[in-house]
């Protein structure tokens, strides 16, 4: 039996390659591992090890030959001890286009690429019913502590979540009713830990991991990125990674460039997470909720400044509000203005100064931001045909960009000026009482954005 | 658990000494994961697997002897060398291989490749792509055994390369603090990519790196399935028996490059040869057989089948469809 030795791909870009030497030669024995050529590929010289037990009967493609196509007989093996013979083998044709012919074409465009999101109706919000004043610390505990009652799989981890009662006391009494075996404590190690609490999801624990700021979590980034959004996909859908992030995101009050920036662009990035960043307390205890049944991997971007503010929360033990779905906060028709966490109050500031001046707003609250209420947005935009986007964060590749870019995919027709973005300035936060003020959106800046448009 | 309190207690009935039915078992399954990688060789070799492709020749007993003393519903996660793993987990090598062809009869369907595949069903959590991810992951499995009361132990493989990371040094403490089922597996096959231990790691005995947290270390040959075997015994029932996490510095050795495109450059052939010839693990379980008397025949047999079912995978790898254009949107997210 005599067997044709191939050309090998050597590296993921090789399809041809010069033959430099060849280290054995017609009636030599070769066995499997032994090297018999040396191919210089587009990376390296490489060397080429027999694979079978045999005799090299024949040279096919002489030493020095370049641009051998892969996959071109380049010798033949004689195998199981026959008789030494010159087999006789067909003159490979030109290969490179054999060779094409025998992968996979690829694909030049996915053929159900929704490249615009279909945008569906925009949904009601359901009435809930009693509320009562809560600040949106509580909420938050409230939610993680019905959500822990519910299901035993769902538990708590981070740094000072348990016996400190939480860095920003967000936790408070969940060690107490739930034990150190659910709430746990962990050190100051957030690449170690975050990668500890994926791997408990993808076994099919529910784990709530506290970043005590997303400040934090760019040390865990690659396990949220890479092995929380991505093992679905990877693993054809057998894997699902249920877990939520959650924390501070963005700045606080002077505390400088390191512990102020807000992620929400770095995350909406990403396929495979969904991204949630609630503003008041009705918002942080329902999508929380929401966030703690997903099975996929939810941010859950918090702010501090907000977590002391207290807002009407519905008292129904069954409160749970949709991830996906914004909120109109505050009906108008001049101009829309969209807003998430923190940036909503600016918003609702700014439009009650307008409409001392005879504009009325819509104030958008997006809650969620991957995936995006684009229905919402649309409809708004062409009630009022003029958007402004409020974000805390820096501009540049931002929520706002991409909301101005939404609204520019579904509604350019009904636009009368262009989307206006209000941002954080693009520098790292400054710390000095009155640059740290210049730096970051006011009521004024959305006011003075409006006018300019209206 | 009754079915795991059986399972303690069929690992210590287990004779220490060589037992023919289980070395006979570790021999195949070893020279299963060679053909099979040969067989993935020559498949990329001829275009049909792209991109990256780290064999796990010269390794087999590693992840053989390990897989000896796992009991029911124990996990795996290693790294990108991850074929071995696989199959010495029990998961089939059609599957295995068409997911290296990229077509839609590969465990994930042909959407993760080489380094990217999993199996719920045979516990086998991944082929993962950065090094050093899978140790804190492997912590995860650990901590959900603990959390549900169960005493299965979490196998997390990594190289000596990987052992630098610093998320690794995070796993041990984690693991010693929460005192996690965690067998910690160091596959030290002498070089991270190029570069030897030698020249990447500061610590001179890796079976000592959980010291300054007290988790117990050996040093084993990785070249000697049996020797694996042992220490796997005593690694598994540390862990069984609640006591935390346990090191395995398993030396070992790559006979081909850290890829399918590394020239290896950074070692001598000698050296390569030096180890095939003296200290391959499946050569050296035959003579031991053979020691016992196990026939040609035998061993005849075993090669036939393996041939056979590493000749089915590469016809499957092959034969299997591309995966359909529609699965490129499915699996993003699990929708509710």
């Amino acid at each position: 039996m005599a067997t044709q030795i191939l050309m090998p791909a050597l590296s993921p870009t090789m399809t041809e390659g010069k033959l430099a030497k060849w280290l054995k030669a017609v009636g030599d024995d070769v066995k499997a591992g032994d090297v018999i050529a040396e191919i210089e590929t587009d990376k390296a010289t490489m060397e080429v090890e027999a694979v079978d037990e045999g005799k090299i009967s024949q040279i096919l493609v002489p030493e020095g030959t370049e641009g051998v196509a892969v996959n071109t007989p380049i010798a033949v093996l004689s195998m199981n001890g026959e008789a030494f013979s010159p087999a006789p083998v067909a003159t490979p044709a030109p290969v490179a286009a054999a060779v094409l012919a025998a992968l996979p074409a690829p694909v030049l465009a996915p053929v159900v690429a929704p490249v615009v999101a279909p945008v569906l109706a925009a949904v009601e919000d359901k009435d809930w019913g009693p509320t009562k004043p809560t600040t949106v610390r509580e909420a938050l505990r409230d939610a993680m502590a019905l959500e822990m009652r519910r299901d035993g799989d769902v538990f708590l981890l981070g740094e000072e979540v348990a016996q400190y009662q939480g860095a920003y006391k967000i936790s408070q009494g969940l060690l107490d009713e739930f034990g150190a075996k659910r709430v746990i404590d962990t050190p100051i190690t957030e690449h170690g830990f975050a990668g500890m609490a994926v791997g408990a999801a993808l076994n099919g624990l529910k784990p709530i991991v506290e970043f005590m700021t997303f400040n934090f979590a760019m040390q865990a980034m690659d396990h949220i990125i890479n092995s929380a959004a991505k093992t679905l996909y990877m693993s054809g859908g057998q894997m699902g990674c249920p877990i939520v992030f959650r924390g501070p995101n963005g700045a606080a009050s002077r505390v400088g460039a390191q512990h102020s920036q807000c992620y929400a662009s770095w995350y909406a990035h990403v396929p495979g997470l969904k991204v949630v960043s609630p503003w008041s307390s009705a918002d942080a205890k329902g999508l929380l909720r929401a966030a703690i049944r997903d099975p996929n991997p939810v941010i859950f971007l918090e702010n501090e400044m907000l977590y002391g503010q207290t807002f009407d929360c519905p008292v129904d033990d069954d409160f749970i509000l949709p991830i996906g779905k914004a909120k109109v906060e505050r009906a108008g028709t001049h101009v829309t203005i969209v807003a998430f966490s923190v940036m909503v109050g600016v918003a609702l500031e700014a439009a009650k100064v307008l409409s001392e001046q005879g504009i009325e707003a819509e104030v958008i609250n997006l809650r969620s931001l991957r995936p995006l209420d684009t229905a919402t947005i649309v409809e708004s935009v062409k009630k009022t045909n003029r958007v402004v986007m409020v974000e805390e964060g820096w501009p540049f590749a931002g929520i706002g960009a991409e909301v101005a870019m939404q609204v520019i995919e579904h509604a350019f027709d009904w636009l009368d000026a262009p989307p206006v973005r209000v941002h954080g300035l693009d520098v790292p936060l400054p710390y000095a009482a009155n640059l740290e003020k210049l730096a970051l959106p006011q009521p004024g800046w959305v006011v003075d954005a409006v006018q300019k448009i209206v | 658990m009754a079915q795991a309190a059986e399972t303690r207690k069929r690992g210590k009935a287990r004779e220490p000494s060589v037992n023919q039915p289980d070395l006979m078992g570790a021999y195949r399954t070893m020279l299963l994961i060679r053909r099979f990688e040969e067989k993935a060789g020559q498949l990329y070799g001829m275009g049909l697997i792209g991109g990256f492709c780290h064999l796990y020749i010269g390794q087999e007993a590693v992840v053989t002897g390990m897989q000896m003393a796992a009991g029911e519903g124990d996990q795996v996660i290693t790294s990108y060398r991850d074929h071995g793993h696989m199959l010495a987990a029990g998961m089939e090598a059609r599957g295995v291989m068409a997911e290296l062809t990229g077509r839609s009869g590969g465990y994930s369907r042909g959407k993760g490749g080489s380094m990217h595949m999993f199996s719920k069903e045979k516990n086998f959590f991944g082929g993962h792509g950065i090094v050093g991810a899978q140790v804190s992951l492997g912590n995860g499995l650990a901590f959900s055994n603990m959390y549900r009361g169960n005493d299965r132990v979490s196998f997390t493989y990594f190289g000596e390369g990987a052992s630098n990371q610093g998320q690794v040094y995070e796993s041990f403490n984690l693991a010693a603090l929460l005192k996690l089922p965690t067998v910690f597996i160091i596959e030290n096959n002498r070089y991270g990519m190029g570069t030897s231990v030698e020249r990447s790691s500061g610590s001179h005995d890796l079976s000592k790196n959980g010291a300054p947290w007290g988790i117990p270390g050996l040093k084993v040959n990785g070249m000697d399935v049996l020797a694996v075997r042992e220490a796997a015994e005593t690694a598994v029932a540390h862990c069984r028996a609640g006591k935390g996490p346990y090191l395995l510095e398993v030396e070992t050795y790559r006979y081909r490059g850290h890829s399918m495109s590394d020239p290896a450059r950074y070692r001598t052939r000698e050296e390569v040869q030096a180890m095939r010839s003296q200290h391959d693990c499946i050569e050296s379980a035959r003579h031991r057989l053979e020691a016992l008397g196990v026939e040609e025949t035998a061993f005849k047999a075993i090669d036939d089948e393996v041939k056979g079912i590493v000749q089915d995978a590469a016809d499957f790898a092959q034969t299997s469809p591309e995966p359909d254009e529609a699965e490129l949107w499915t699996d993003v997210l699990v929708e509710d």
